[in-house]
């Protein structure tokens, strides 16, 4: 790997600030994502991962600092230019987001017909070798609800990486998943870097799976950006937080029973 | 005090959501306009919003026409002006009753599953999707629904009314032997370009306000005040759709008919 300053900064996020009403969600984060890497973003429920996500993308007001995404600055972009941008991100969310109205294949040649002027035998060879890559091409005429948890992950990455985006957001590619087919997306994930030259972030609270796959981890709490650093690094890591997330220590304090039973009945 | 400020807060929650609803309708009635045009998205909908809402227009245009006539025949005969039997059915069913009975069975069976279908895509962020994708959601989702809309209404409303001038043909000429040619004659007489304006007007405006609070409301789910999540805010969006779509509609009716007359 060479030196971070020789690489290109894909996403960096500088002093960035977010507010739900008067509630700080994200304070003072710091972030550079580099060409090619798989970043990590990891935290508990709560701890301001799907609010980097939302800025990230422009669904979402930030309140003060820069986010520079793919070499233009978010806050300086009107709708036409962020559409444009957005054209070479793919995003793949937790629970697929297919239109459940469209058939798999349908949601998947959506962008191309969005977005290409090509024609529709075109489409389709296309849209099949994406189907492909995620081992989904029996299964291209099914409807979304007729796929379970871990094929509707697959069809909603099949449909964020069909216009070959430069840049990858998948959150929470584990989630809900058993651990065999949670190990066979990782190394999907893996290979779709390696084949289609991604950059690629994931948002994740599960740690075999970060660890699997991240060239670096980026590690939030209550909406402070505790590490970023490689895996050996997060490792090292002598925070406790870090420490007690990566012996899966719970946050919260356990509860003595016969204490909790006594404060009930007093 | 308190209570100075829950009215405030009130107020300008009902401003805001006024203010977003208006920029809602001005954004979907513009990407009508706006290129590129797809034919295919709207065919869908005047299939959806049209097509499968004809059946229940003709059963209940037949009875609302049989009532109609029923009730103004037990009337007309008391003032021995059964004659009039066609001109009474024919100008309630073209100013009255037609726009407002099918505005109110459209929003029921059209209005409250669009309000659904948008508030679930909002739900499972389907909607954030189109946004990721580049795709704009007012084009891709919302014209297509508002052009059908508009475009169905004043049809279904013509088809109601022309069966109900049938269904009161049935109970007044064939049941109670009023003569064909009063019915009808009568009925031509009467009725002039200003009242089929008015239906006209009315079944347009009507159609507008009915795709407007059903797509609306299901768009902005998530701007609910006191959070609207799951199916439990599916389920209170649509029903909200369905009450204010409903009242809108009556007051709007009293509107343009005393702008009208």
């Amino acid at each position: 790997m060479t030196k971070e300053e020789d690489r290109n900064a894909v996403i960096k996020l500088t002093n960035l600030c977010t507010h739900y009403g008067d509630v700080l969600a994200l304070d003072d984060i710091n972030l550079t994502v580099y060409e090619k890497e798989i970043l990590v973003v990891m935290g508990h429920s709560g701890s301001g991962k799907s609010t980097l996500f939302k800025n990230v993308l422009g669904l979402m007001q930030h309140s003060s600092g820069t986010m520079e995404v793919l070499g233009k600055d978010l806050s300086k972009l009107n709708k036409k230019s962020l559409y444009d941008l957005r054209r070479n991100i793919g995003v793949a969310f937790q629970n697929g987001a297919l239109f459940s109205s469209l058939t798999v294949r349908e949601n998947v040649e959506l962008p191309l017909h969005e977005h290409t002027k090509l024609d529709n035998s075109t489409i389709q060879i296309m849209t099949r070798m994406k189907l492909g890559l995620m081992n989904l091409a029996d299964h291209e005429d099914l409807m979304p609800a007729q796929l379970s948890g871990g094929m509707l992950k697959r069809a909603g990455l099949a449909r964020a990486v069909v216009m070959d985006p430069k840049l990858l957001f998948f959150d929470e590619p584990s989630a809900g998943l058993d651990p065999v087919t949670s190990a066979q997306l990782d190394t999907l994930i893996l290979q779709l870097r390696d084949a289609l030259n991604m950059t690629i972030v994931i948002i994740t609270h599960e740690m075999e799976s970060a660890f699997h796959v991240a060239d670096r981890i980026t590690v939030l709490d209550k909406g402070k950006q505790i590490v970023t650093g490689t895996k050996d690094e997060i490792r090292l890591c002598e925070d406790e937080r870090i420490v007690n997330m990566l012996n899966r220590v719970s946050a919260i304090k356990e509860v003595d029973g016969d204490d909790y039973i006594r404060r009930l009945t007093e | 005090m308190m209570i100075l400020t829950a009215i405030a807060d009130y107020i300008i929650d009902q401003i805001e959501r006024i203010g977003r609803s208006g920029i809602f309708l001005v954004n979907g009635l513009w990407k009508i306009v706006a290129p590129p045009y797809r034919i295919n998205p709207i065919i869908k909908q005047l299939h959806f919003i049209g097509a499968r809402s004809l059946l229940v227009i003709l059963v209940s245009g037949v009875f609302v026409g049989m009532v109609v006539a029923l009730q103004f025949y037990d009337t007309l005969l008391r003032f021995g002006s059964v004659a009039l039997l066609g001109s009474a059915v024919g100008l309630s069913l073209i100013r009255e009753l037609g726009p407002v009975l099918t505005a109110l069975i459209i929003i029921g069976r059209a209005g409250s599953a669009i309000c659904a279908e948008i508030s679930i895509m909002r739900n499972e962020q389907q909607i954030d999707a189109l946004e990721c994708m580049a795709i704009d959601p007012y084009k891709h989702l919302i014209a297509p629904r508002l052009l059908a809309a508009l475009i169905s209404m004043p049809i279904l409303t013509a088809i109601f009314i022309l069966v109900g001038i049938f269904g009161g043909y049935f109970v007044g000429v064939i049941l109670f032997g009023v003569s064909p040619g009063s019915y009808l004659g009568g009925m031509y007489d009467s009725v002039l370009w200003r009242d089929i304006f008015m239906g006209s007007m009315k079944s347009f405006f009507f159609g507008l306000i009915m795709i407007w609070v059903a797509t609306s409301k299901g768009y902005h789910l998530h701007l609910e005040k006191g959070g609207a999540h799951g199916s439990e805010g599916v389920s209170k969006v649509t029903t909200d759709a369905v009450v204010l779509s409903s009242i809108t509609v009556l007051f709007a009716d009293y509107i343009i008919s005393a702008i009208i007359l």
